[in-house]
């Protein structure tokens, strides 16, 4: 049971960048305008904002860095670790948070890796990021992003007006004061092919044949490099295990559900994420969304929500946040996490 | 359970484009007017938070009319 507590950590700050290309799924005419109201209806996606080819999640989750870097005005030889949450590397090989090491100017002391997860993966992140610190390293960065849309095709509907990129940065650091959060981290590896991009990895190498678009169903054509989207299977699987893991993790860390002052789901879409938050019986208050601008933005949905929500609720306040990731894997987790007095950068946009 | 009347007029509430009494027992569902893989997860969704049945894709897959989806849902209340 991968039910745990880390304690000694304190989460000082949250920036994002996103692209500033902004793309209408009202304007989406590779369906008809009936489909695409009844897309934007539910699943709230009416906006999101998408990188320019040869942008990367890690160009993104660097100028986020940076920016928070100047606010917190840390000292770069106290970074001890980075770790690049992310779907979209730069390259196959090396992993970019070697590259982002460099460029960040953070010291050779620093221990620097990818971890390839989507929606889950920023409470994963945090859970490895914050027990690496727990061991008495000093200051870690956590960055977390995709450009997803670099891997939809225009042609397939179920995934393609659903994606926004979004790259972010979570400043978090050893503290003694820090309070103990908790997390219930669950897979189940036999919904791998749920969320999928066939081809290119070592088990079906890139070929010619994988760049063929073929037709798979109606409004459906992609190519074996373009990401494959299942989506009852995500549905079912969302509302079949999200709300017991949860409540799972209520009842590990003797938290009542009312202690919470915020729940902040990944940004799935919105049909799934109203049914999480009526089978938990939340308030509506108390489950901020960022989808209806910025779309599912994979691992970055959780701080990109944060920043687009909270930032006024959050500034100088101590909050308790219990963020739940859930999706490509299949993978989810949820987190209960105090928030004390953390730096909300505003939003920034990229050209 | 409650009987197949409500049951039709339940799914008929969620999609607002269709008109009041459109819908039969006999209704194919896959033939309701812009029918696309929304519309089922719309019904998924119903399904679960009234009946607390969830249904995955190979049950749907069963089914061609709300009869037979009313059929199945009963089934499962009634197994479990």
């Amino acid at each position: 049971m991968a039910k745990f507590s880390i304690e000694n950590i304190e989460i000082k700050g949250i920036s994002a960048a996103v692209p500033k290309r902004i793309y209408n799924n009202i304007e989406y005419d590779w369906i008809s305008l009936k489909e695409r109201e009844m897309f934007i209806k539910t699943t709230g996606v009416a906006q999101r904002h998408v990188a320019n080819f040869g942008t990367t999640t890690s160009d993104l989750c660097e100028r986020a860095t940076n920016e928070l870097l100047k606010k917190l005005n840390w000292n770069l030889e106290e970074i001890d670790v980075l770790i690049f949450v992310s779907q979209s590397r730069d390259y196959v090989i090396p992993s970019s948070a070697c590259i982002l090491q460099h460029k960040l100017n953070l010291p050779k002391s620093c221990i620097a890796f990818d971890l390839n997860m989507g929606c889950s993966g920023y409470v994963y992140g945090l859970s490895v990021i914050s027990s690496l610190l727990n061991s008495q390293l000093k200051k870690g960065l956590l960055l977390v992003g995709d450009i997803s849309t670099l891997h939809t095709s225009h042609k397939d509907k179920s995934a393609f007006p659903l994606f926004g990129d979004a790259g972010t940065c979570t400043a978090i650091e050893f503290n003694q004061n820090g309070e103990k959060s908790y997390y219930n981290l669950q897979t189940d590896g036999e919904g791998y092919e749920a969320i999928i991009i066939r081809d290119g990895g070592a088990r079906n190498y890139v070929s010619e044949v994988s760049l063929k678009s073929k037709k798979i169903s109606d409004g459906i054509e992609r190519n074996n490099i373009q990401l494959e989207l299942n989506g009852i299977a995500v549905f079912n699987f969302s509302l079949k295990e999200v709300t017991p893991n949860i409540n799972e993790l209520l009842e590990f860390s003797n938290t009542q559900k009312d202690e919470i002052d915020f729940f902040i789901f990944h940004q799935a879409n919105k049909l799934i994420n109203e049914s999480i938050r009526k089978k938990l019986k939340l308030p509506i208050e108390k489950v901020p969304y960022s989808i209806e601008k910025y779309g599912n933005t994979s691992s970055a949905s959780i701080p990109l929500t944060i920043l687009h929500a909270l930032p006024k609720q959050l500034e100088n306040k101590n909050k308790k946040l219990l963020l739940s990731g859930f999706g490509v894997g299949l993978s989810w987790g949820s987190a209960i996490i105090n928030f004390n007095n953390v730096v909300c950068l505003p939003l920034i946009e990229m050209d | 359970m409650e009987d197949i009347a409500a049951f039709v007029k339940k799914i008929e509430n969620e999609f607002d484009e269709l008109e009041k009494g459109t819908l039969t027992p006999q209704t194919n569902y896959r033939e309701i007017e812009n029918w696309s893989s929304m519309h089922a997860l719309i019904i998924i969704a119903l399904i679960d938070s009234e009946f607390d049945v969830l249904l995955n894709g190979d049950d749907l897959k069963e089914t061609q009319t709300i009869q037979d989806l009313f059929n199945l849902v009963q089934s499962k209340t009634n197994n479990g």
